[in-house]
């Protein structure tokens, strides 16, 4: 019996620790330089398309993020009167520096991924991979992990590797399953560079 | 691919400009012409006579992309070696490679390299760095895959226009530095192509034709003793040599 009783305490130790302080001590916690509502820019408030900052440009080259330049369109003087609006124009537009943002979706080095083909050869909406980023009011903590280095949404928000929903998640399994259903060539250097 | 040895003037140009496409770092003390990373180089065979009735030729030499039986693809233990079908590249995957080398032994072209060292570069020319070519660590084999990263490019840029890929999208980094366009670069299975044009010229040889790994660089000189010396034979090289 006592055992039994010294197996379970183990059990549920090793649990714990696997499933809650593992992931917990596994990725860092890192605070974008500014918050950002995507909600404002793309909804009612502004009504912005996503391509307006987030362009395709001809030679196929994705601009993912926009530079400063952009934001100072609109932001050449403070227009709210937040924190952040404060840091954004006094910090950066003012300044003409780029803004460091932490991001969620940079896959590792060797991996390339042409947004052109994505969008244009195969249809996909930007939701099929950013989820619903588009329209969240506010950025979530950047998550990196401290082995790899790479970002957590690059494996994805659950420990085990369960997929949460179609975009978490983006292993090299996830690709290869989307080009397998798909009938797109599998070869390593599709992707790899 | 078909380069031109008659118009060749062994400047090296294509051989630096691969290097700085490809991000090869410059050499690490201590190597050798062994132990170099030179996904391309440009070799000088001679006739064997002595000056002045000596006849020598350059040859510009990289992975020659066997069709079949590619000696380093049925070699790899680690599947890091594929052919790709719907280009004809023999690509590597340096992340995926354990380092055995065997490849390197089974390749009759000599046109593999090892990492001996971790890449290093001078301060601030990290900053140079080709952004769609990933650097190797130390440990990996590799070698030329005729600028994959341009046909990547190539892929997105063709993609963003709504169309297919087309033959003529992209060149590689040698093929676009030779001042004297001895190398033309192209679709060999489209008969109307420059590239099919000079490779079904008579002049047309490839090396080691006899192994019957049918490469798909072709090289063509007016000189028939050129053509008779580097079909035969094993172009010898300074690697060669060292070697011993």
């Amino acid at each position: 019996m006592k055992s039994i009783r010294w197996f379970v305490a183990g059990f549920v130790v090793m649990m714990l620790f696997g499933w809650v302080i593992f992931p917990a001590i596994l990725y860092t916690h890192e605070e974008q330089p500014l918050q950002f509502s995507h909600k404002v820019h793309s909804g009612e408030t502004v009504g912005l398309p996503c391509q307006d900052c987030h362009r395709l440009s001809a030679d196929g080259r994705f601009e993912g993020v926009p530079a400063i330049a952009k934001c100072a369109e609109c932001h050449a003087e403070a227009i709210g009167s937040t924190a952040d609006e404060r840091l954004l124009v006094e910090e950066y537009v003012k300044k003409g520096r780029e803004i460091p943002w932490l991001v969620y979706a940079r896959g590792p080095q060797n991996a390339s991924f042409p947004h052109a083909s994505h969008l244009i050869g195969a249809g996909l909406a930007c939701e099929r991979c950013h989820g619903s980023q588009g329209t969240a009011e506010s950025l979530p903590a950047f998550r990196r992990n401290r082995i790899s280095g790479e970002s957590q949404a690059i494996w994805g928000t659950s420990i085990a590797g369960f997929k949460m929903a179609e975009w978490d998640g983006m292993k090299m399994d996830d690709c290869a399953r989307c080009h397998r259903e798909r009938g797109v060539a599998n070869t390593c250097l599709k992707c790899h560079k | 691919m078909v380069i031109d040895l008659d118009r060749c003037t062994g400047c090296g140009a294509c051989v630096i400009a691969c290097a700085v496409e490809n991000n090869v770092p410059p050499a690490h003390e201590g190597t050798t012409p062994r132990t170099g990373l030179t996904w391309m180089r440009v070799v000088r065979v001679d006739d064997g006579r002595s000056f002045p009735d000596t006849r020598s030729v350059f040859v510009p030499l990289m992975c020659q992309q066997c069709d079949h039986h590619t000696p380093c693809v049925s070699v790899c233990p680690q599947n890091a070696v594929e052919y790709d079908e719907e280009t004809g590249i023999v690509t590597q995957v340096p992340v995926r490679c354990l380092g055995c080398r065997y490849c390197m032994t089974a390749c009759p072209y000599h046109a593999r390299y090892f990492n001996w060292w971790d890449p290093e570069w001078p301060a601030g020319m990290e900053q140079t760095l080709n952004p769609d070519v990933s650097t190797r660590m130390r440990g990996v084999a590799e070698k030329c895959n005729f600028c994959h990263g341009r046909l990547q490019a190539a892929r997105a840029k063709a993609a963003a226009g709504s169309r297919p890929l087309a033959p003529d999208d992209y060149q590689p980094a040698c093929v676009e530095a030779c001042p004297t366009e001895a190398i033309v670069f192209g679709d060999l299975n489209d008969p109307r192509s420059t590239v099919s044009a000079a490779a079904s010229s008579p002049d047309t040889f490839r090396l080691l034709e006899h192994l019957g790994t049918g490469p798909k660089v072709r090289y063509r000189s007016r000189s028939a003793a050129v053509r008779e010396s580097l079909t035969r034979n094993s172009v010898s090289s300074e690697k060669e040599q060292v070697h011993g």
